[in-house]
């Protein structure tokens, strides 16, 4: 565990910093330094495993309030006696087939976090009917890589604001398809928009545009492999996207960034490397870019 | 300790009066030889600057043999590479005295790519009366010989020449961080990120790869190596330190590939202390046998290290150098200081053991007392044939008249490298571009 109570700056800014180190050690004169790379890499790798858990752990908390908040204003806006009516459409609405694609409503929380809710959303006021069934459905576990390809933006999610249908506050998200190793840009969540915007269409027709998706975002599912809990996909009910976006990194560089990050740690020495693994001095190899470390992956999400 | 200062500026050029550093009078590396009558200094220039020791007069029983200049040359040239578009620094990363085998001086020096073996001879006579030539050079016109003469050595005023007589070049890919005299005195090894390679003196176009930790995959890479040496008095072992904070001790009649250690030396991390920076204060920048060949010594970031060559699981004893820097590392890795790599010396008898700092400090600390000290180098605190003052460092509370706190040091004044003389209290000290060398106090 990392104590980060000793470090000035948060591990965002590390993370940039230490890009930036990165960026420019290789118009430094003597060529790239191995050995302070690989230190740098070190750091890169504690700032994110940091961002990452605080990360979490804000969303884990951000799901819980909206949670209490949406069941407690449901609760006044409708009459006792509609309440379980109400609550049964919505879950239906919200769901569609729960059998068959549970995966969005599932998807708001981390699936590390599936007996926790159970506790957490109860709320104090008395609307106990819905809230188990609630609960139930957003219990389920879900076809992972379903709803991963669904919504999963690839973390951070700090670029894109999982906001509502009508809300355009996404930013532009730069990143880098692995499979095919072209860079592009989401412009204003508009993936996310289509997916997130409006539940019920979402789930009814869950399936046919997810799965469609799931080719388009299949390069975001190798990025989670290794990470237990997923980005949730934020129910468009919600009224504030409460998912703060944090300050977004410096995105004028990043492409750039990537470019280096891309090709891996092969490409940082790709200058130094022994003639046979020469990459004749270009980076950005597909050979490289296939084969990045798990770590570096998550930097091409930025 | 007590110490009188006698300073010496190695550039006596225009230069003295500014307060500035050109960046290649930066010097990079500090030895003595065997005997401690000379002392080698290279720069960033690629220049290296031999100092010899003044014989003890009579005369003046005071000026117990200082240094003078003894011979300037120009080691290493800037290159580019071509095939890889690199340009390779002319920057001194290392010298190595070899020991003394007749009236000439010989030298390892190393830049990132190449090493060189230097030979440094004095000329006190030359040869007079040629017959083809007159006194000025100039070829003579063979139709006005008409006597032969034999040419006769004369004295002429000192003359010291420095003349390359191998250079050790192409064997590595990556940059050279070490090179080590065996005691065998006939093979030395050459040390960069990934590799060691094993040299006869004698044979340029050959070099024996003896560890290669670089992975068939480079994106596995998780350690390098950081320094290497051999043992003092057994040529059959060296060690080398890597970025973990490990030492691995070799022994070459065990297989000709030595990627299998002997020992492993590591201490386990103090999970309770990890950081972002964990990784790279515990990387290890300078490893050095003791004169004994008993001990190991370890320079990381914030500590010194001793290290018994028969315990393997921690050492013997660790000595903090600069520990209030460990709430600073986060402004430390901003601006790269983090980075800076100190190197550690012994004394003679391996009591003494002494580490650079910054804000131009460095510290002793004494293994048998357990006391230590922290000096400064600089010209302003000391003046010639003055007696060093321990300088003291608050960390916190209350400061008092003499110390400084932690916020004024200077982070530019960094002094990494340091030399001790093999017999005597005589320590050299390179703070940037200046060459302090500070004796013991004779009474």
């Amino acid at each position: 565990m990392i104590n980060t109570m000793e470090c000035a700056v948060d591990a965002q800014s590390l993370i940039s910093i230490s890009l930036r180190k990165i960026h420019n050690s290789r118009t430094q004169r003597g060529g790239i330094k191995l050995h302070k790379n690989l230190l740098v890499s070190y750091v890169l790798r504690n700032a994110r495993q940091v961002y990452m858990n605080e990360k979490y752990a804000e969303i884990y908390r951000m799901q819980q309030y909206e949670e209490v908040m949406t069941v407690c204003n449901e609760i006044q806006e409708l009459n006792p006696l509609d309440l379980v009516e109400d609550c049964e459409e919505q879950t239906v609405d919200c769901c569609g087939s729960m059998n068959e694609s549970p995966s969005l409503c599932g998807a708001l929380l981390p699936v590390s976090h599936q007996a926790s809710p159970v506790q957490h959303i109860q709320p104090t006021s008395a609307c106990s009917v819905p809230i188990p069934l609630q609960s139930e459905e957003v219990c389920k576990s879900p076809d992972p890589s379903f709803y991963r390809s669904c919504c999963a933006e690839a973390y951070p999610v700090s670029n894109c604001d999982f906001s509502p249908v009508n809300s355009m506050h996404c930013n532009k998200t730069t990143v880098l398809d692995l499979d095919t190793h072209v860079v592009t840009t989401v412009e204003s969540g508009y993936l996310h928009q289509d997916c997130c915007a409006s539940l019920q269409q979402c789930c009814q027709d869950a399936q046919s545009p997810a799965k469609k998706r799931k080719l388009d975002f299949g390069y975001y599912v190798s990025e989670i492999e290794e990470v237990p809990d997923f980005t949730p996909c934020k129910r468009a009910k919600f009224e504030d996207s409460s998912y703060a976006c944090t300050e977004p990194l410096d995105t004028s560089n990043i492409s750039n960034l990537i470019s280096i990050f891309g090709s891996g740690f092969t490409g940082l020495v790709s200058r130094q490397a022994d003639l046979e693994q020469a990459l004749n001095g270009q980076f950005c190899s597909k050979q490289a870019l296939a084969s990045l470390g798990a770590w570096t992956r998550a930097i091409v999400a930025f | 300790m007590e110490e009188e200062s006698d300073c010496r500026k190695i550039n006596n050029s225009f230069l003295r009066d500014h307060n500035y550093a050109t960046e290649a009078d930066i010097i990079s590396t500090v030895e003595f030889n065997s005997t401690g009558e000379l002392l080698a200094t290279g720069d960033k220039g690629g220049r290296v600057v031999v100092f010899q020791r003044e014989q003890e007069s009579k005369n003046q029983p005071h000026r117990r043999g200082e240094y003078n200049v003894y011979s300037t040359f120009q080691s290493h040239e800037p290159e580019f590479d071509y095939l890889k578009s690199l340009e390779i620094e002319e920057k001194i990363n290392k010298i190595r005295w070899l020991p003394q085998q007749n009236a000439a001086y010989f030298l390892l020096s190393t830049n990132d790519k190449t090493v060189k073996l230097w030979k440094i001879s004095e000329r006190d006579k030359r040869p007079e009366g040629y017959n083809l030539k007159d006194e000025d050079g100039r070829i003579r016109d063979p139709g006005t010989i008409t006597t032969l003469r034999v040419p006769v050595l004369r004295p002429m005023d000192l003359m010291v020449e420095a003349t390359p007589r191998r250079v050790f070049s192409n064997a590595h890919t990556y940059h050279i961080n070490s090179i080590s005299v065996n005691s065998d005195y006939e093979t030395f090894m050459s040390t960069d990120d990934l590799r060691i390679n094993l040299w006869n003196l004698e044979i340029t176009n050959r070099s024996f790869n003896i560890v290669d930790i670089k992975p068939t995959n480079m994106e596995e890479l998780t350690e390098v190596i950081t320094a290497a040496e051999f043992h003092p008095h057994q040529c059959n072992t060296f060690v080398y330190s890597s970025s973990k904070g490990s030492i691995r001790l070799c022994d070459m009649r065990a297989s000709a590939l030595c990627d299998n250690h002997s020992k492993f030396f590591e201490e386990p991390e103090d999970p309770s202390n990890r950081s972002f920076f964990s990784e790279i204060i515990s990387s290890i920048s300078d490893v050095k046998f003791s004169h004994s060949g008993r001990y190991l010594m370890t320079r990381d970031y914030l500590t010194v290290k001793v290290w018994d060559l028969n315990m393997e699981s921690k050492p013997l004893e660790t000595y903090q150098v600069h520990d209030y820097l460990r709430s600073k590392l986060c402004s430390l890795y901003e601006n790269d200081c983090i980075f800076d790599k100190f190197e550690c010396v012994w004394n003679g008898s391996d009591s003494v053991i002494m580490t650079g700092s910054y804000n131009n400090f460095f510290r002793m600390f004494d293994r048998n007392t357990k006391r230590d000290v922290t000096l400064e180098a600089s010209r302003e605190n000391s003046k010639p044939r003055a007696i060093l003052k321990p300088r003291k460092v608050c960390v916190g509370g209350k400061r008092r008249k003499d110390e400084i706190s932690v916020d004024s040091l200077d982070f530019s004044k960094k002094i990494l490298h340091t030399a001790w003389h093999p017999y005597e209290n005589i320590i050299a000290v390179a703070a940037t571009n200046n060459l302090y060398i500070f004796q013991d106090k004779v009474n």
